[in-house]
């Protein structure tokens, strides 16, 4: 479990879950670190920043992205890091605002995005971005265009999505670095605008 | 494949006595069929531990705001298990 939620009510809940699960002779404390290890070993935001970048500097790479999501981040050397899963981006244009959300649970692509935010996991949240997507943007300091279409995608299922944000005025000259420099974690999920 | 892109089918309405991944706010609405995305286990019968769980092609499915939540102008696309869908025809 991560240090960082060592102090919220639910660690305990979830450490007398692992308790019972040990108990049960399910599995054993060290086998429990190795999964979450494994979950999070190079899970960072870097890995979907650098899939963006790619795509604002290479079109031809943002097609293959937007075809295939695995593929694409294979092409990348990432195709250890989504497996398991099904990447499937969606790309914000002018007039267009992509959004992620799993409205059952918290699915979430980890290993693109590193650990998820905790407002993500959030009921708030998680009932909200279906209902009033706008209002809850505006919330995060997003104001959209009121002629601009919001499509919130719900991972309800195996497919995980990562938005492909529209990419800034004034940065045709910049580098591939520099360009996943600006790309955020929020602007992943479609929470902001890059 | 049992729906094409662009199909419109309604959610199912029933609130099975199982574990199911149709969210509860889809149940009796319409939409269309975005794409095909392959075929998966069944999460109903995987929590109910039934071996093997059936293999269903999941749909990505976009319903209207106005149709969930009776406003609104977003589109909201759900991720849904054939059996959970029938043809709105």
């Amino acid at each position: 479990m991560g240090e960082q939620h060592a102090d919220m009510p639910v660690a305990a809940r979830v450490r007398r879950l692992e308790e019972r699960v040990i108990a049960a002779g399910l599995a054993t404390d060290e086998e429990l670190d190795l999964v979450l290890a494994r979950l999070y070993a190079g899970a960072s935001p870097v890995n979907g920043a650098r899939i963006v970048a790619r795509a604002w500097a290479d079109p031809g790479y943002a097609q293959r992205l937007l075809a295939d999501g695995n593929a694409a981040a294979a092409e990348l050397g990432l195709a250890e890091t989504v497996t398991g899963y099904r990447l499937k981006a969606v790309a914000n244009e002018p007039g267009r605002h992509n959004m992620i959300v799993c409205t059952l649970c918290s699915c979430y692509p980890v290993s693109l995005l590193g650990p998820s935010p905790s407002w993500y996991k959030s009921l708030a949240y998680r009932s909200r971005a279906v209902r009033e997507p706008r209002a809850v943007l505006l919330e995060f300091g997003l104001e959209l265009p009121e002629q601009t279409k919001i499509a919130v995608w719900d991972a309800s299922a195996e497919t995980r999505y990562l938005v492909l944000p529209d990419r800034p005025d004034g940065t045709a000259d910049l580098p591939e670095d520099d360009l996943a420099a600006l790309v955020t974690l929020r602007g992943l999920i479609g929470t902001a605008a890059v | 494949m049992r729906f094409a892109p662009g199909t419109l089918v309604r959610a199912c309405v029933p609130d099975p006595d199982h574990h199911t991944r149709l969210p509860r706010y889809v149940r009796g609405q319409v939409g269309e069929i975005i794409e095909a995305q392959g075929a998966c286990r069944l999460p109903d019968d995987r929590a109910r531990g039934i071996a093997p769980p059936r293999e269903e092609m999941v749909y990505a499915v976009r319903f209207p705001a106005a149709a969930l939540w009776g406003t609104g102008t977003h589109t909201v696309t759900v991720d849904l298990w054939e059996s959970y869908l029938e043809e709105a025809g």
